[in-house]
């Protein structure tokens, strides 16, 4: 069968896009608005609270997952997107965008195994 | 019989700017621009996240920067985006996974409703925890 | 009283005689029981001879007589006037074609592409007449059922975005077609067409716009066909990585 890497480059695109449409919304509600805005949930981002959510490996790893996956689904719709509007230089986008998603998430593991 | 004429196919070149005309590619258009939002977004926990490896006052600095207009106004348009991807993609799901449940098919609506139902559940999880 | 009449923009290109398209308008009589179809058929026997354009069946079943109505690709048989009186009525050949004269496109790449995928039953062995009929129930049907029923009118490719920005891009039909043959129950081809429809230019050039499952006068849904596709092609990647998957 013609090999394409194009399967899991889709795939985690995809997997993006499902937890993003799950859990960003309330997400960015939480961290962005009801927080910052003194909206109830004064406590939300608390310092040991976090600290706490960060030390358990659990939580590391959904962190992980949910910030990976988003950078690189939008990685590559944006990618997508650029040839759309007739980006060409098929190259240098897909290195951007693939490269800042990935540089991106070595860090996102790096600052959280060093909590 | 008639004399074979010269072929000669003429190629339209496609506008770039073929997404503005059509309300049809502008929405599609929009929908792919949530992209920048949903990455921007994970940039900012990624943010935080070293904020507060480097311990209570740098993380404190970086809860406190949350509450400026810039970040609130970015928030607020990062929300209606967020849920703008998540209303469309949602409406997708069941044209990339229809579902058979032995002769019937199950009909697309259900399929969204399922997943505007574990949707509501995450993310009053997420708040609860929150609240907590 | 004078006759209601409607007013009909034509793309026009005669290669012999136009360096680029223009646009040529014509006033016809107004009937609300025409389609566009009626109102070319009528210029072409009584206004201009010279005007060309496809048809044949006159009932959406040929696919030869698709064009752009007013920026939306049609069939001018099942485009009524009275949808648009008193507007004008702008006719342009398909988008994404190149144009062989007037509205007649040259859909030599189209039909290439649609060959590419093997668009019939692929069966292990020969099956000999005497093998008597290859069953099938109505549930293995209904599985595929709305894929058979394209008829290759090209709408789909006149609306896909992808399909101007990417022109190797096997496009909307060819791929549902694939999908469509792939998924009988009498069928053991998906291999042989995975090799175009899951390579770079098979669905993954697809960015899900949805355009030409909107334009579909048959309600084939070709973007649902691709998007399984890209699943399905996934899950063969992630099982050929399996030491157990071949
Ligand atoms: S899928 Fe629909 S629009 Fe495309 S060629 Fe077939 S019938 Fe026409």
């Amino acid at each position: 069968m013609a090999k394409s890497n194009k399967p899991i480059v889709w795939s985690l695109f995809a997997g993006g896009g499902m937890i993003a449409a799950f859990v960003l919304p309330a997400m960015i509600f939480i961290t962005g608005l009801a927080v910052p805005m003194g909206l109830l949930l004064e406590n939300a981002l608390a310092y040991d609270r976090m600290l706490a959510l960060v030390g358990n490996p659990i939580g590391k790893l959904v962190l992980f997952g949910v910030i990976f996956l988003s950078l690189w689904h939008a990685a590559h719709r944006l990618r997508m997107t650029l040839h759309d509007l007739g980006i060409r230089s098929g190259r240098v986008a897909m290195l951007a965008c693939y490269g800042v998603a990935g540089l991106a998430s070595i860090a996102a593991a790096v600052v959280l195994l060093s909590i | 019989m008639g004399e074979v004429m010269d072929r000669r196919p003429y190629v339209r070149e496609m506008p770039k700017s073929w997404w503005l005309g059509q309300r049809r590619y502008t929405f599609y258009m929009v929908r792919e621009l949530t992209c920048l939002f949903i990455g921007a977004y994970a940039l900012v926990i990624l943010v935080g996240l070293f904020r507060l490896s480097q311990g209570p006052v740098a993380y404190g600095a970086f809860v406190d920067a949350l509450q400026g207009p810039f970040a609130i106004a970015f928030h607020l348009l990062a929300l209606v985006f967020a849920l703008f991807h998540t209303v469309t993609w949602f409406g997708l799901t069941p044209k990339a996974m229809p579902l058979r449940l032995g002769e019937k098919t199950v009909p697309g609506t259900a399929i969204i409703v399922a997943h505007y139902a574990v949707w509501f559940v995450v993310s009053a999880t997420l708040l609860l925890v929150a609240r907590a | 009283m004078s006759e209601p009449v409607l007013e009909l923009e034509v793309l026009r290109y005669r290669p012999e005689t136009d360096q680029d398209p223009v646009f040529q308008t014509y006033t016809v009589p107004y009937n609300s029981d025409w389609v566009v179809l009626d109102a070319l058929t009528h210029i072409k026997d009584n206004i201009d001879r010279t005007l060309s354009f496809r048809w044949s069946c006159h009932m959406a079943v040929c696919g030869s007589c698709g064009v752009m109505i007013n920026g939306e690709p049609k069939l001018s048989c099942h485009t009524f006037l009275r949808d648009y009186y008193p507007g004008k009525v702008r006719v342009e050949p398909l988008t994404n074609f190149p144009i062989e004269r007037d509205l007649v496109t040259v859909a030599d790449d189209f039909m290439e592409k649609l060959a590419s995928v093997k668009p019939y039953v692929i069966t292990e062995e020969d099956r000999p007449v005497s093998a008597g009929e290859h069953l099938q129930s109505p549930a293995d049907l209904n599985s595929f059922k709305q894929y058979t029923m394209c008829i290759n009118c090209m709408l789909c490719y006149a609306a896909c975005p992808q399909m101007g920005l990417t022109p190797d891009f096997v496009g909307p039909a060819a791929l549902a077609l694939a999908h469509r043959y792939n998924l009988d129950t009498r069928d053991a081809g998906r291999e042989e067409r995975q090799e175009i429809a899951a390579s770079n230019e098979g669905v993954w050039d697809c960015t899900f716009v949805g355009a030409c499952s909107q334009v579909c006068p048959k309600a084939v849904d070709p973007a649902a066909a691709i998007q399984q596709t890209k699943i399905a092609s996934t899950v063969d990647w992630y099982k050929a990585l399996l030491p157990w998957g071949k």
